[in-house]
């Protein structure tokens, strides 16, 4: 036996005791691990999802920036419209390598779901899309034959609500019209799995949106510098002009804020599991101060005293650490949706991503925490003098 | 027979509130190894303060104390904590009136406990068996001390102080919670400990059976002896 092990048992007197304090510790641990995660995760989806837009710039009619930034991340009514002669001044000018003209339609299925809901159609241009959404890769089929064509391109989440295969017929909710399914693409993880795409003439003419657009994506030349021709784009009029860098900073500022309010109650939750493990092993000592004057008596040095309280604290605070990641792992789908709930927008992706390097850090930040915290309680047993313990009535 | 402790004038004075209460008085005394000495007397006669004093418990207000031939206290010196634990590893046992056996170890690691604290002493489990076996408690090895009868608890807690080695075995009140039967098993055992393995014993005890087994019998009123 060592002292470890002494400590080990020790803890096991107070079993009730012991556990709640073990448990205290791992929701604070869970909490921390789950909040680190969800600061690298989300920041990484969201880059993952706007990178995943492949345009630099997008333009969209002038409105609330918010709501430009809404439209294009996951789809949105009340949509504004810009014209056609717009995307052609900008695809002529010398700094953009690459431009896109779009046009984003909504209609109202009472089909979908329990109680309805709104299908989002996307026309695009079936040269200059596919290759800005090079990273797109078929599961079946291949991209519109032309630019009249009646065919769809079905994202991955739309062709299993849909349950269509290449080469079904498909009726648009909003138009009498039939269309061919001719591609199917593979899961990106990203809004555009939900999406239905048509060729953006027949969605045009179609739903009577001749000549319009309600967004135009933009690359930019190497060698340009995005600022400057931001502020170019400014100029033109009852346009809004929304750099993905500017929907990242946008996003993430307004999850900052609610970022700070949950870390401070994380860090009380903290506090209050190393004041409970502190009063536990406090507690234990005041308990046991009779025994330790006797195992000062039976020869142990007050080194000794102080491992076997101190490996106490080490014990509760390292094993609750452990059983509070292990939490964070087996639920972080539901803290996932939790925070999904809640937050004001939420990138596809996975939202909380936990790695080796944030349990290292929150297991290693409770348990150094807890273990000072045990400082005080081991120095108090070190220092009991056995004769003064004998001799007390408790 | 040479002497294993000896003190000399030895004093401990306590300040109560204003008052100044000496709980031993000018004692001299000598005890022989391999001997058994009961300290018997009225309560707060200064036993149990003498008996910390010559167990390297307590440090005395004056006077000298010797372990073999090494002076431990004089006038003026006090040692501090931990060489009063470094004399006390090295030559004492201890048996109290309440067990303090650790209630979630068994039997087996209670009796070898001070191994873990690193006492430089024969201590192995071959030498807890022997012990065992000599205080008849071999069958409760894996028991946990609350399956056990007060006396087997207190069989335990000498294996306990035996284990160390100790040269001088120093108990205080060893049969206070034990009932007649028990007491008469433990009296039986340290008369045994004290012939087999020549352990030098020191008995405070109110029981005038148990100070029957003492070579030497040492009585003491406020705070001194009267032989």
């Amino acid at each position: 036996m060592n002292l470890l092990t002494l400590a080990y048992k020790n803890l096991k007197r107070r079993k009730i005791r012991t556990g709640f304090t073990i448990i205290g510790i791992a929701l604070s641990t869970w909490v921390l691990v789950t909040l680190l995660g969800f600061n690298k995760g989300y920041e990484q989806s969201l880059n993952k999802d706007i990178d995943a837009m492949g345009f630099q710039i997008v333009l969209t009619a002038k409105g609330c920036p918010y709501e430009a930034a809404t439209l294009m991340l996951k789809g949105g009514t009340g949509l504004r419209y810009i014209t056609e002669s717009l995307f052609d001044d900008i695809n002529k000018d010398m700094e953009v390598s690459a431009a896109t003209p779009m046009l984003m339609h909504a209609e109202f299925d009472p089909y979908k779901g329990e109680n309805g809901g709104t299908i989002v159609y996307l026309g695009v241009d079936n040269k200059t899309y596919p290759q800005m959404k090079s990273y797109f890769e078929f599961l079946a089929g291949n991209w519109f034959k032309n630019a009249n064509a009646r065919e769809v391109v079905l994202g991955y989440e739309a062709a299993e609500l849909e349950q269509r295969e290449i080469g079904d017929m498909m009726l648009l909710t909003g138009s009498e019209e039939e269309f061919t399914v001719v591609g199917i693409l593979k899961r990106t993880g990203t809004q555009d799995d939900g999406m239905i795409f048509l060729p953006l003439k027949t969605l045009q003419e179609v739903f009577k949106k001749q000549n319009l657009l309600t967004m135009v994506g933009i690359q930019l030349q190497k060698e340009v510098n995005a600022t400057a021709y931001e502020d170019k784009l400014y100029e033109i009029p009852d346009i809004q002009v929304v750099s993905m860098a500017q929907v990242k900073n946008t996003i993430i500022s307004l999850v900052k804020s609610a970022k700070v309010i949950v870390f401070s109650i994380a860090f009380i939750a903290f506090l209050i599991a190393v004041f409970g493990v502190l009063n536990t092993v406090l507690m234990s000592v005041f308990e046991r101060y009779q025994e330790i004057g006797i195992l000062k008596s039976i020869g142990a040095l007050p080194k000794h005293i102080f491992a076997m309280i101190w490996g106490e604290t080490i014990l509760l605070c390292s094993g609750g650490s452990i059983i509070g990641i292990v939490f964070s792992y087996l639920f972080a789908d539901i803290s996932e949706n939790l925070a999904r709930l809640f937050l004001p927008f939420a990138p596809n992706g996975s939202l909380i991503m936990l790695s080796p390097e944030i349990i290292i850090t929150a297991f290693t930040a409770i348990t150094l925490t807890g273990v000072l915290g045990g400082i005080l309680p081991a120095i108090r047993a070190a220092h009991i003098r056995p004769l003064e313990a004998i001799r007390s009535d408790n | 027979m040479s002497s294993i402790i000896t003190i000399k004038n030895l004093c401990k004075a306590y300040q109560r509130g204003s008052e100044t209460v000496n709980a031993v008085n000018n004692v001299s005394l000598e005890v022989e190894q391999g001997d058994i000495v009961a300290i018997v007397g009225p309560s707060g006669s200064g036993k149990t303060t003498l008996v910390n004093i010559l167990g390297c418990l307590d440090n005395p207000t004056s006077g000298e104390l010797w372990l073999n031939d090494k002076k431990i206290f004089e006038a003026g010196l006090s040692l501090s904590e931990k060489e009063l634990t470094l004399i006390r590893r090295q030559y004492f046992g201890y048996i109290f009136q309440k067990f303090f056996l650790l209630p979630t170890l068994t039997i087996k690691e209670n009796i070898m406990l001070p191994e873990v604290f690193g006492i430089k002493a024969d201590i192995s489990e071959q030498r807890a068996a022997e012990i065992m076996d000599l205080l008849g408690i071999s069958h409760r090895a894996e028991h946990l001390p609350s399956e056990l009868s007060g006396g087997e608890m207190q069989r335990v807690a000498i294996a306990r102080a035996l284990i160390t080695n100790p040269k001088v075995l120093i108990a205080d009140e060893p049969t206070g919670n034990l009932d007649t039967k028990r007491t008469e098993e433990i009296k039986n055992l340290l008369i045994d400990l004290n012939r087999k393995q020549g352990i030098t014993i020191i008995l405070v005890t109110h029981n005038p059976e148990l100070a029957q087994i003492a070579d030497k019998v040492l009585f003491m009123e406020d705070g001194k002896i009267k032989e």
